[in-house]
């Protein structure tokens, strides 16, 4: 299948001469939840600003659905919802009137049912005659996300949606994000809360100073790039590591009383059988064994450090 | 064009400007009344009648074009500053509409809000001065003609500002000034020579000039000129907003 959103050789530089985004090329495939992870001002928000037509690009090109997004911004434009990352609202309106306001702006008429169903699963149906200002700011978080849903978009842009959020509050966008793929839509989150893709997403890209390096389907980047580590509990504790043991990432710990090796699934996929072969030989044996693996705020890390 | 999106934006506008009808209309009305009791009764008694008109029937026009002008500036370049200022552009910019719709909602919207306001004033005046309007279609035409420009100004003052003081500052040193000396409340055939031409230069002594004599056939400059110059003014203004939104000046980076 086609991918719903085309990124091709895109760059941006300010007209400060801060380059924002360094060649960018990325395929975003149909109803998945991609998340963009980066550093502080990395360039995540500029690189879904200029998808969504908020930011003009420096050069590259970007196409939605096959539409070219600035000489067909009309048809691209229609099916992307973008939820931004401050709290911009117009305080002086009424919930409804601005989630009515939103879907009259991209040019369709105001469905009462569908916002009534969108209110209701986002939990703003009994606020909707009251006016902006009188919200929480979980609410107004909820009220951006009823916006850039309200004309039905089939990709919805999340710009750091649970910066400042409660945990509690967290978990229900987080539902409410599950839900609307389990519809079909594409949802694409930037945030730097590693948890927050861990959970939700299909694939992770990593960008750091304008460049993409990396993007990568969720599980078989933590299975390749994930470091793992076993812990022995052993029978009895050893003084020393014996020599026939000795090899990179093997240590001894708690007096003794555990060993703990470190190890890259990449490199070495028979590195445990050896290690454990070369304990029954040196007459070591254990009680319990377990294994870790690395997050992906370990795999994250890593990879902007480099 | 996507006539609902033009039409969602035009609404929007003009609520928040009915959501506090009650100042936008005191205070023209307000400043309207001190103008007759200042210069029409006031000092108007000791001016002599221009042109056959009395003083208060010759100010009519020019009032209602000190407030035109005044509100299509200040409606148009505070409806789209806000939003650039509360960070609730984004929506518009994001929204499959084209410059074309933005202009038509923001400026008709700006333009609807002070003609609203000219003709409240036109009725006030009627209280003090015996008034007759000769020409009604050309009075409404230049009613029109010159709320669209002067919003389409403000529009792109509104664009142009990067704080609340710039915003002012136009109005304050370029708008007020021009309106005062540009024949509101005398005719510039008073002047002398040197500053009747100097006059000629000013783009609202073809606008006020038009609109009296659609009133009363009193007139500073050829109608055809007043036209004329309106509708330059209307194309320049037309062809720096189509460039900002070509550009993306000052809305997107």
């Amino acid at each position: 299948m086609p991918s719903v959103i085309s990124v091709q050789n895109l760059s941006k530089t300010y007209a400060s001469g801060l380059k924002a985004l360094d060649d960018v090329s990325l395929e975003i495939e149909r109803g998945e939840i991609l998340a963009l992870l980066g550093p502080n001002g990395a360039g995540k928000t500029t690189l879904i600003s200029i998808i969504c037509g908020i930011v003009t690009k420096s050069s590259g090109s970007v196409t939605v659905d096959g539409h070219d997004n600035v000489t067909d911004f009309r048809a691209a434009r229609k099916l992307i919802g973008l939820v931004p990352q401050e709290l911009h609202l117009s305080i002086f309106e009424t919930v409804w009137d601005t989630v009515a306001f939103s879907r009259n702006l991209y040019g369709r008429e105001t469905n009462a049912a569908y916002l009534e169903e969108l209110l209701k699963k986002l939990s703003l149906w009994d606020k909707k005659d009251q006016k902006i200002m009188a919200l929480s700011g979980g609410m107004k978080r909820r009220l951006l996300i009823a916006k850039a849903l309200a004309h039905e978009p089939r990709i919805l842009f999340l710009d750091e949606p649970t910066a400042g959020v409660d945990v509690a509050l967290r978990q229900d966008l987080w539902n409410v994000v599950r839900a609307l793929r389990d519809t079909g839509v594409t949802i694409i989150l930037t945030t730097h809360y590693i948890e927050e893709a861990e959970d939700l997403a299909d694939r992770v890209g990593v960008i750091n100073q304008g460049k993409l390096i990396l993007i990568e389907d969720k599980k078989a980047l933590m299975r390749k790039m994930g470091q793992k580590r076993l812990t022995l509990e052993l029978a009895k504790p050893l003084a020393k590591l014996p020599k026939a043991l000795a090899r990179n990432g093997l240590a001894l710990l708690d007096g003794g009383r555990e060993l703990h090796y470190s190890y890259d699934v990449r490199s070495s996929k028979d590195s445990i059988a050896k290690l454990l072969a070369d304990l029954a030989k040196a007459n070591v044996t254990f009680n319990d064994l377990h294994t870790e693996q690395s997050s992906l705020e370990d795999i994250f890390l890593g990879l902007v450090k480099q | 064009m996507n006539w609902l999106s033009a039409q969602t934006i035009f609404m929007a506008e003009m609520n928040r400007f009915f959501r506090t009808i009650g100042q936008s209309l005191i205070s023209p009305v307000i400043s309207t009344v001190l103008y007759f009791v200042v210069f029409g009764a006031a000092i108007g008694k000791q001016i002599n009648h221009i042109e056959g008109i009395s003083y208060g029937a010759f100010i009519v026009p020019g009032l209602i074009m000190l407030a035109l002008l005044t509100q299509s500036v200040s409606n148009a370049s505070f409806g789209i500053y806000f939003p650039r200022f509360s960070g609730t552009i984004y929506e518009y910019l994001a929204a499959p509409i084209s410059a074309l719709e933005m202009i038509v909602g923001f400026v008709g919207a700006a333009a609807a809000k002070s003609i609203i306001i000219g003709l409240v004033i036109l009725a006030t005046s009627w209280f003090f001065v015996p008034l007759e309007i000769r020409h009604p279609f050309w009075m409404i035409a230049f009613l029109l003609l010159t709320a669209i420009t002067f919003s389409l100004l403000g529009f792109i003052i509104g664009l142009w500002a990067d704080g609340f003081e710039k915003l002012q500052i136009i109005p304050l040193l370029i708008i007020t000034p021009l309106t005062f000396l540009g024949g509101s409340f005398y005719s510039i055939k008073v002047l002398p020579p040197f500053w009747h031409t100097l006059s000629l230069f000013n783009p609202v002594v073809y606008l006020v000039s038009g609109f009296r004599w659609s009133f009363n056939e009193v007139a500073d400059v050829n109608i055809a000129w007043s036209l004329g110059a309106t509708g330059l003014f209307l194309v320049l203004c037309l062809g720096i907003v189509t460039w900002i939104f070509k550009t993306g000046y000052r809305l997107k980076n």
